[in-house]
């Protein structure tokens, strides 16, 4: 049996991560309230623009856009939205396993893939599995802003544009509540269609005032960037919630050992005393 | 016999301003002056800095300030969104004289380094914001 000052030792540098767990848990709590609250102010305006595009891919319009032009795919782009730190649980691993296996599915037809990475977890995962990587960003911190991901969405569009890549994911984890967060991948170009509205089959197209084209040229972009960055927002708030469960289960695992390794500390203390003992009533009986 | 409706939304990137049914709608598309009911044939126009005033469905008015956007009506609903909407109670007239003051002075101003389109859309909001303030008052009394 292990001696008792070891022990002790021992118990107490599982305190010290406990207490470290335990302040995660905690921050990791009140910056998912916030996380939580930004995602909920802004998700009405990306679920609204997605309604409004589903609407217009609809549409018969007079100027086709090429966003909304389904092409031979040959060569597809994935935005993957990771967190920058890790410590929350297999939050970023279970949203990697969903990439690849579509990616496989799209490497069997001998589709190629661009990525377009935001975040340090997805970098470094990217590093070492390969696959090409078009541009790379991070750093947001927990409020990120529209600008932050203007750049790695120019670039994705840039390409769309010169016809290099023919259909464009975003991968995120969607915050469904505290405990559950499902990795999501959403189809941004072409433009998705909108479903079971079936009063917009027949054959229209909008009064446009005053011009088609800019309008829907500057409706794309803002379309394209506002459920980017919807992605990120949501994808902040699914790392704090993870990263609170995390902790939390690390904490309670801390309190079992502590206990465990008391009983143990306690067994160890008592057989010295008693071994003590006996040592000195056979010392008194030999005299 | 109660009037047709329609559902209107207003958001924000920020928040969401309105969601319901209105009877009617004003607001300032990019060629003008709007005015939209029920049964309006789909249109998608830009929104220059402006206002929406909105019938709801019980005559009730409201008005919403926009610093632009984009506007969509479909047999099915209107939707607008907003760079930013404020409810006209909320605008804040004080600050918004003081940003019609410093637009113009800008705009004035040879050496400032604000470029002028800049400058002028600044303006525009401003007067826009002071606009809605007053309409509100009209509509009070």
């Amino acid at each position: 049996m292990a001696g008792a000052k070891e022990i002790k030792g021992k118990i107490g540098s599982v305190k010290n991560t406990q207490k470290i767990t335990s302040a995660m848990e905690l921050v990791a709590a009140s910056k998912m309230r916030k996380a939580q609250e930004r995602m909920a102010e802004s998700r009405p305006y990306a679920t609204n623009m997605r309604k409004m595009i589903g609407h217009i891919a609809l549409g018969s319009l007079e100027y086709k856009h090429p966003y909304m032009e389904e092409r031979d795919v040959k060569r597809v782009g994935y935005i993957v939205i990771s967190t920058d730190r890790g410590l929350c649980g297999g939050l970023n691993m279970n949203m990697f396993k969903q990439v690849l296996k579509d990616c496989s599915s799209w490497s069997k037809k001998g589709v190629e893939i661009d990525y377009a990475i935001i975040g340090n977890k997805a970098t470094a995962f990217f590093n070492s599995f390969g696959g090409r990587v078009v541009s790379q960003t991070s750093g947001f911190g927990d409020k990120p802003s529209v600008t932050d991901i203007v750049g790695s969405v120019k670039v994705m569009l840039d390409k769309y544009d010169a016809g290099e890549i023919d259909r464009l994911f975003v991968v995120y984890n969607k915050f469904v509540n505290t405990m559950t967060q499902t990795p999501k991948i959403d189809q941004l170009l072409p433009l998705p269609k909108a479903e079971d509205e079936t009063e917009l089959k027949h054959k229209w197209d909008y009064i446009y005032e005053p011009d088609p084209k800019e309008i829907l040229e500057q409706l794309l972009v803002r379309y394209v960037e506002s459920q980017v960055y919807q992605a990120v927002v949501e994808n902040v708030a699914s790392e704090m919630a993870a990263r609170m469960v995390a902790m939390k289960a690390a904490t309670d695992n801390a309190g079992n050992l502590i206990n465990e390794l008391q009983l143990v500390y306690n067994k160890a203390r008592q057989a010295a005393i008693t071994q003590e003992l006996s040592e000195i009533v056979a010392g008194a009986s030999a005299v | 016999m109660a009037a047709m409706t329609t559902q209107l939304d207003v958001v924000s990137a920020e928040d969401k301003i309105f969601s319901g049914l209105v009877e009617s709608i004003r607001i300032t598309g990019f060629e003008g002056e709007l005015g939209i009911q029920p049964g309006h044939a789909p249109l998608i126009t830009p929104i220059k800095p402006g206002m929406v005033r909105l019938v709801k469905q019980f005559g009730e008015e409201e008005l919403v300030y926009l610093s632009g956007g984009i506007l969509e009506v479909q047999p099915t609903g209107v939707i607008v969104l907003a760079d930013v909407a404020v409810r006209a109670e909320d605008l804040d007239e004080q600050a918004a004289i003081e940003a019609k003051k410093q637009a113009e002075a800008h705009i004035k101003d040879p050496n400032s380094d604000l470029d002028y389109a800049e400058a002028a859309m600044e303006l525009a909001k401003a007067v826009a914001q002071i606009q809605v303030i007053e309409d509100l008052r009209r509509i009070r009394k």
